[in-house]
């Protein structure tokens, strides 16, 4: 199970990659594999105020259908254009080609949004479930 | 699911509602005290996601549900059911107690044969359906669903009472592999001691593979050509083994539950505690062939399901396909001119379809509609997703 070390985490097992005001957002490779074959993702409108810790979207896999959460605040201001066709790159690349949307973010540039996990904490969060 | 991860709505069509898997924030850990197969070592080995299912440890997936599927349909699958329950019927008046038992004629099957068939309550309910395999005139060999197992032996104990014949629950005895998929035969056949020319559909017998003793059919639950092989728990292992790797250079995969459940709908096969429930009829879901009401012997449900065959339908299980990906699952409406019309009873993504399918009981004047675009819809979560009523089975294998 792969946690890349430059990224944030939330309990709700998003990832965050934070770049000057802009957070882009996934679901990690931990809850790709307990998801099983992802068929469809509803990821936020761009345009549309997202909170952080509520859920703004789902995702839907074989077995079952989740929320997806915000793991920050601001306004969505892209939307991954693949997702649609190809739901399984949330499988095959779920950090990289399987990022699902990103959020313009309200707080300034620099600052760490509040309540993300680091790498470390996130692993061993997941941890603790197993 | 893991921790933390609300689910809106989780839905295992292979399993009852409400299951560990749904609301067990711990299910990638399942309870300890669920009882193991032969086989789970070797999924454990096999890096499988185990689930529980009917108080068992199975294998829900090994890498990826929707590729296990796709195996099935393009060369082959293996399968541990091992917690299917066995049921042995044995004596000189077996026949007779199984005519008395279940809906069909059982003393009609030949020695060597078997035959899907349904164990009713009185009143028509269905408690099971099973497969019943005829080993010799007074022994046959009645396979439940996991879930039922308990419930099919004390009533088939209970009905057999008036009548010379044993009912011994067998499920311990048996470990239960299944081989599925268009390769199936020829990946078998250098391990087997008989001609697979020989084996019809729906034919099971003594044979040996890879040199043990199996009661090998022709039987499944994928809508592909296939075996079920009835194994000693000893042999559970070496037979995993032997067929993994005489399958391996023709793309044989092992395959868990949850593509079980999608070929099975594929194929249009009902799963007891969706289509089938003891609310249900045979004649409800469309199986009324199963139910011999001319047969000689009296039988638990006549009267009941007499009345109900000659009796207007008040559903018909029909076969849907959407157009959005969002899945229509176990519980929603279906909606017809924007009315409520029925109920889904199993969806899924269908793999070979490429669209989300279900099977639902509807109205039967819905039934009845010719395919008009537009008028049918699935509530899935809140919006209504446009839909087709479609001719059960989804898919029919070719070859």
């Amino acid at each position: 199970m792969t946690v890349p070390a430059e990224l944030h985490y939330t309990p709700e097992h998003e990832w965050v990659a934070i770049s000057g005001s802009t957070a882009s957002v996934g679901i990690t490779d931990h809850a790709q594999r307990a998801l099983g074959d992802v068929v469809f993702v509803s990821v936020p409108s761009v345009g549309s105020r997202v909170t952080a810790g509520e859920p703004c979207g789902e995702v839907e896999s074989t077995k079952s259908v989740s929320d997806l959460y915000s793991p920050v605040d601001g306004e969505v201001a892209e939307v991954n254009p693949e997702i649609e066709d190809d739901p399984g790159l949330v499988n095959s690349d779920p950090y990289g080609a399987g990022w699902l949307f990103k959020v313009r973010l309200e707080e300034g540039e620099g600052e760490m949004p509040p309540g993300l996990l680091t790498a470390e904490e996130y692993t061993a969060l997941t941890k603790d479930e197993e | 699911m893991p921790a933390g991860w609300a689910t809106t709505q989780v839905c295992c069509d292979c399993f009852p509602v409400g299951s560990l898997i749904v609301t067990d924030s711990t299910a990638s850990r399942p309870q300890h005290q669920a009882r193991r197969t032969p086989l789970t070592s070797m999924h454990e080995q096999l890096g499988a996601t185990l689930t529980e299912f009917a108080g068992w440890l199975m294998p829900l997936r090994y890498a990826s549900e929707t590729a296990e599927h796709n195996a099935v349909r393009t060369a082959a699958g293996l399968f541990d059911l091992s917690h299917m329950g066995e049921i042995a019927v044995t004596g000189p008046g077996a026949a007779a107690a199984l005519d008395y038992a279940l809906v069909s004629e059982l003393s009609a099957i030949k020695p060597g044969r078997a035959k899907y068939t349904m164990i009713c309550a009185p009143d028509g309910g269905v408690l099971d359906d099973l497969i019943v395999y005829r080993l010799a005139e007074g022994d046959y060999l009645v396979v439940a669903n996991a879930a039922n197992s308990a419930v099919v032996v004390d009533a088939l104990a209970e009905r057999a009472a008036g009548f010379e014949a044993t009912v011994t629950d067998r499920t311990a005895d048996y470990a239960l592999i299944a081989l599925q998929g268009p390769r199936a035969v020829s990946i078998l056949a250098p391990l087997a001691d008989i001609d697979l020319g020989e084996v019809r559909y729906y034919a099971g017998y003594p044979a040996k593979v890879a040199g043990r003793p199996v009661l090998l059919a022709r039987t499944g639950y994928t809508g592909e050509d296939g075996f079920e092989l009835f194994a000693s728990p000893e042999d559970a292992e070496l037979l995993w083994r032997a067929l993994s790797e005489a399958g391996a250079g023709d793309g044989l995969i092992p395959a868990g539950l949850a593509a079980r459940d999608t070929l099975r709908l594929e194929a249009g096969m009902p799963l007891y505690g969706n289509e089938l429930s003891s609310g249900l009829t045979p004649f409800d879901a469309g199986l009324g062939r199963v139910v011999r009401l001319d047969k000689a012997s009296d039988f638990v449900g006549r009267e009941a399901l007499a009345e109900r065959a000659g009796a207007a339908a008040q559903r018909q299980l029909v076969g849907l396909t959407l157009q959005s990906r969002r899945v229509p699952r176990h519980g929603y409406e279906v909606l017809w001119d924007g009315a409520s019309c029925g109920t889904v009873t199993s969806g899924a993504p269908s793999p070979t379809l490429g669209v989300p399918i279900a099977m639902a009981y509807v109205r039967p004047e819905v039934a009845g509609q010719a395919a008009e675009p537009g008028r049918l819809a699935v509530d899935v979560r809140g919006r209504p997703e446009p839909g087709t009523l479609v001719e059960l089975p989804f898919y029919r294998r070719t070859a």
